[in-house]
């Protein structure tokens, strides 16, 4: 039974970070990743990291900017924390090796982003995230206090007694063998649940294994509805373009050749906040101004060609690789897609859930610091202030403390519960099918435009799928690298996952940030400036409010 | 389409043929399949797998997961080449199998055969196309020391180092540690316990990081390792297979210039002489003179100057029987050995020798630099599979 003060399950930015983060003050730390910890989806936040770092900028406009691209469902107090501790963050990255570009005079360089009043993104070509996560890993093979558990899957938290977090149970994917692992504090960093949707920019890893743990641990979600889909992604793969393309500036075409933005945010044009941008794209589509393979068109062409080739290099690859398309000689055809959810398991501005002991960052967590639509190169900074200041705090918390016995029999009902998936004989539809039908009505029914009837017949699919899964059988039989069993296990999260992203998008009777309702378009202050909160509750979730904190900005209008 | 009328469809076509591929091509992937619990060696299975041209070889073996064996084992996940999960190789060739589209992958394997799908090279499998990177790839990385070492206390605001600096070590800043080059390695191939060219590349991402502080101590060990960047061979398979033009090779041959060009570490393994063996012929001759090639290699990078490295006497009576096998074999002639022409033209040699050595600097290719080369070819070959796209 391995034990350590502070257990942290996800090794991407946020669990890195914590996980060096609670080392550093001296205590035991465990870090479990189901893949290898580069292989986290943190390599895909191409772009760069925003931080108000430069004399001329001030953390309070790199505050205002995401309240507003939040649409004010952000707590003001959590987003001063983040965008206060931004520039610090990222000289300490910088510390640490990542090759952050540079200036003429060999300072740190910016780049322009969506939604921000000032070209506040650091960043490292197209490949920032894949830097900073490769560069915090280097760290965890210095400091070896710090116990890696590489390809091990988590499938159930563990309480104590008294309901406090009391460890987790895992699989060893190399051997099948199951541990109950113990822990005074244990910090969730497992990212974000895309795959639920089909398409979607995110990695087949993405399952929001996290989020449907705490929830079953009795964590409230917060602010599920509020998914984003991301301006610029390939059609059918689902493949990201990053912003950091129209950074540089590259214009968006409808299929007649405008620059159709003029249209929607005469200011920012494509720079407008992303829930903005990917609305006005969906717009021109339904409106027949789109191609006819229900896209339109990035014209990176409008960058200087050397330009493209320094900074933009990955994405001519996925360009050429995925598309056949040349993106320095001619437009892409892009369109709207699953990339990222802002809501999760709600937390306090030190990581903390509602469940004593259990910590969440990153992705998977929701302070809230994007409220109902993140702003570019705002999640790595997320990841890495939230995955900090829940690492040391879970540290803290731990001192001096007794190690935790959990209660009740999670590690044999675990064994049990993957034991009968495995030995089941098929009977029904193979698992592949159910998650094929689970993303085609997620991206159909709960994507950028909702209404009550479409979000209740997903909820219907949603159900039954729920009970459909119970029974799924598998083909592997194994122990070693059974892939197929732990795919059973993840379906069931990303259902409960989806369950509570459409109760949440029929709850907010109101259009804000991701969240468009075209049967109430209005935003809707009066009833809804407020967090709707799910509670893991028998056979539906519980429904309850909590207040967005304000500290110095009153909602407007929010025009770009 | 079935699967009995996709053979017949194969087979109706004019052997010679070069038409277009068919729009809703089936492929059959003849995979490699271990599973270490049966007590059975590997064997082959074939799946017959339904997608579109422009999918990839992982969206092949996804296919045949979800509709037929879910047991296949391959690690993945960004299917977009950056988390470097799904290194395998496709006929025979190391690659992502993410960014492997799947009909390239069948021109490859020819009209009408399978595209055979086998895990990586180097590194022991552990289930059907999954291998065991830890024992080697990562243990590998962690041997050359790989986070930064900066001298003294960071300074309060940001380093300051010049721009081109960090684009230049961007380039192996963009490796994804996928094991692709480690898989095609020919020289780990020979000795496993060569550093091999990922591990490498990541040393040069230090060792060309002006904010490091044990650039010659990096060098030197690397320099002195019998298995370190003098265990090369030059025979570029990491540079064509890597799925991120890294360029490993390029990245070892950096660090060997900066080890001898800037530190003149005249290490055991004769790395240092003979690289200025090399020049130094070229110079006069302006081709080998492989008989010279040995001596002076062994002897500091020149016949004259002779033994200077003790430790070389010992492999230069090593390499006597290599020597002789030459003569014997006529590769090797007394008259070779003494005379060697020079080329007709060999004071053009010179002069693009000057032309360098003039040159303040060294001149270094870099792809987030000097990147219009590649790029073009890169503009080519998008040319040529625009056809047929929307």
């Amino acid at each position: 039974m391995p034990q350590h003060d502070v257990l942290v399950i996800g090794a991407g930015l946020a669990g890195q970070r914590a996980a060096l983060a609670a080392a550093e003050t001296g205590a035991s730390v465990g870090v479990i990743s189901k893949v290898h910890p580069v292989r986290s989806h943190s390599n895909a936040a191409a772009g760069g990291i925003n931080a108000a770092l430069d004399p001329e900028d001030s953390w309070e406009s790199h505050a205002f900017d995401t309240v507003k691209g939040s649409d004010y469902l952000g707590d003001q107090d959590a987003i001063e924390v983040m965008c206060r501790e931004a520039p610090d963050e990222v000289l300490r990255l910088e510390h640490l090796g990542v090759t952050f570009h540079r200036s003429d005079e060999g300072k740190l360089g910016t780049r322009a982003f969506g939604g921000a009043s000032a070209a506040r993104t650091y960043y490292v070509a197209d490949i920032t995230g894949q830097a900073l996560l490769h560069v915090l890993y280097e760290q965890l093979m210095k400091h070896d206090e710090v116990t890696r558990y590489e390809e091990w899957f988590t499938t159930a938290l563990a309480r104590d007694d008294s309901g406090r977090l009391a460890g987790a149970v895992t699989r060893n994917i190399r051997d099948g063998s199951l541990e109950l692992f113990t822990a005074k504090a244990v910090i969730l960093a497992t990212g974000g649940n895309g795959q639920i949707f089909n398409p979607t920019t995110n990695a087949l890893i993405c399952t929001g294994d996290g989020i449907a743990m705490a929830y079953r641990a009795g964590a409230p979600l917060m602010d599920m509805e509020m998914v984003q889909y991301h301006p610029t992604t390939l059609a059918g793969i689902g493949l990201l373009i990053t912003e950091g393309a129209r950074g540089e500036g590259a214009h968006l075409l409808n299929a007649e050749g405008e620059r159709f933005m003029e249209n929607y945010a005469p200011n920012k044009m494509e720079l407008a906040s992303r829930d903005v941008v990917s609305r006005a794209e969906q717009t021109e589509i339904n409106e027949g101004r789109g191609f006819p393979d229900g896209t339109v068109a990035l014209d990176i062409t409008v960058v200087p060609r050397h330009r493209i080739l320094q900074s933009l290099r990955e994405i001519v690859n996925v360009g050429r690789d995925f598309a056949g398309v040349d993106i320095t000689s001619e437009p892409i055809h892009i369109k709207p897609g699953n990339h990222y959810v802002m809501g999760g398991i709600k937390t306090d501005i030190d990581g903390q859930t509602d469940v004593p002991g259990l910590y969440a960052a990153g992705e998977c967590a929701c302070v809230s610091v994007h409220g109902g639509n993140r702003l570019g190169a705002n999640s790595l900074l997320d990841t890495l202030i939230f995955g900090r200041r829940s690492g040391v705090h879970a540290a803290q918390m731990g001192r001096g403390m007794a190690q935790p016995t959990p209660a009740g029999s999670e590690l044999a009902r675990e064994r049990e519960a993957i034991q009968s998936i495995i030995s089941r004989d098929r009977s029904g539809r193979r698992l592949s099918e159910i998650k094929a039908e689970m993303g085609k009505v997620m991206d159909e029914q709960v994507s950028v435009f909702r209404d009550e009837e479409r979000l209740r017949g997903a909820l219907e699919v949603v159900k039954r799928l729920q009970e459909e899964v119970k029974t799924v059988a598998v083909d592997d039989k194994g122990s070693v690298f059974n892939q197929d069993v732990l795919g059973a296990l993840e379906l069931q999260f990303m259902l409960d996952n989806a369950e509570c992203i459409v109760m949440g998008a029929i709850e907010r009777k109101e259009s804000r940030g991701a969240q468009f309702r075209t049967d109430f378009p209005e935003r809707n202050d009066d009833e809804w400036l407020k967090h709707i909160n799910l509670t893991a509750d028998g056979d539906i979730p519980a429904v309850s409010y909590s207040d967005v904190t304000m500290t110095q900005w009153e909602p407007e209008e929010r025009t770009y | 389409m079935s699967i009995l009328d996709k053979i017949l469809g194969r087979d109706e076509e004019p052997a010679d043929g070069d038409g277009p591929k068919n729009e809703a091509a089936g492929y059959t992937l003849k995979i490699r399949r271990y599973d270490p619990e049966s007590g059975e060696t590997a064997f082959w299975h074939e799946y017959d797998v339904d997608i579109a041209p422009e999918r990839s070889v992982l969206d092949g073996i996804l296919y045949a997961k979800d509709h037929e064996d879910a047991s296949i084992g391959i690690r993945c996940s960004c299917r977009a080449a950056i988390c470097g999960s799904c290194g395998v190789r496709i006929n025979g060739k190391s690659a992502l199998a993410c960014n492997t589209r799947i009909s390239d992958a069948q021109a490859k394997a020819g009209r009408g055969k399978p595209i055979v799908v086998e895990p990586m090279g180097n590194m022991p499998v552990l289930k059907d196309l999954i291998v065991d990177m830890d024992a080697v790839h990562w243990k590998k990385i962690q041997r050359v020391v790989p986070w930064l070492l900066p001298d003294g206390e960071p300074p309060e605001r940001e380093y300051i180092v010049p721009a081109e600096s960090m684009i230049d070590v961007t380039q192996s800043m963009a490796c994804i540690q996928c094991g692709v080059c480690v898989s095609a390695c020919l020289s780990l191939e020979v000795d496993p316990e060569f550093v091999g060219p990922a591990a490498l590349a990541k040393a040069y991402r230090f060792v060309g990081d002006p904010r490091d502080g044990q650039t010659e101590e990096r060098l030197r060990d690397l320099a002195e390792d019998p298995h370190g960047m003098y265990d090369c061979t030059h025979c570029f398979a990491c540079i064509e297979v890597c799925p991120k033009d890294v360029a490993p090779m390029d990245q070892i041959m950096r660090l060997r210039r900066r080890a001898t060009g800037d530190y003149e570490i005249k290490d055991k393994n004769n790395g240092y002489g003979h690289g200025k063996a090399f020049v130094d012929m070229i110079e006069n001759w302006g081709t080998l003179h492989e008989a010279q090639m040995l001596p002076r290699s062994f002897g500091d990078g020149s016949m004259i100057k002779g033994q200077t490295e003790p430790g070389a006497v010992k492999q230069l009576v090593e390499a006597l029987p290599t020597a002789i096998r030459g003569l014997k074999s006529g590769k090797v002639t007394p008259k070779a050995v003494l005379f060697h022409p020079k080329l007709p033209d060999q004071d053009n040699v010179r002069k693009i020798y000057k032309a360098i050595e003039s040159q303040g600097e060294r001149l270094e290719l870099n792809l987030y630099i000097v990147a219009d080369n590649s790029a073009d070819e890169e503009g080519a070959m998008a040319e040529g599979t625009k056809e047929g796209l929307a």
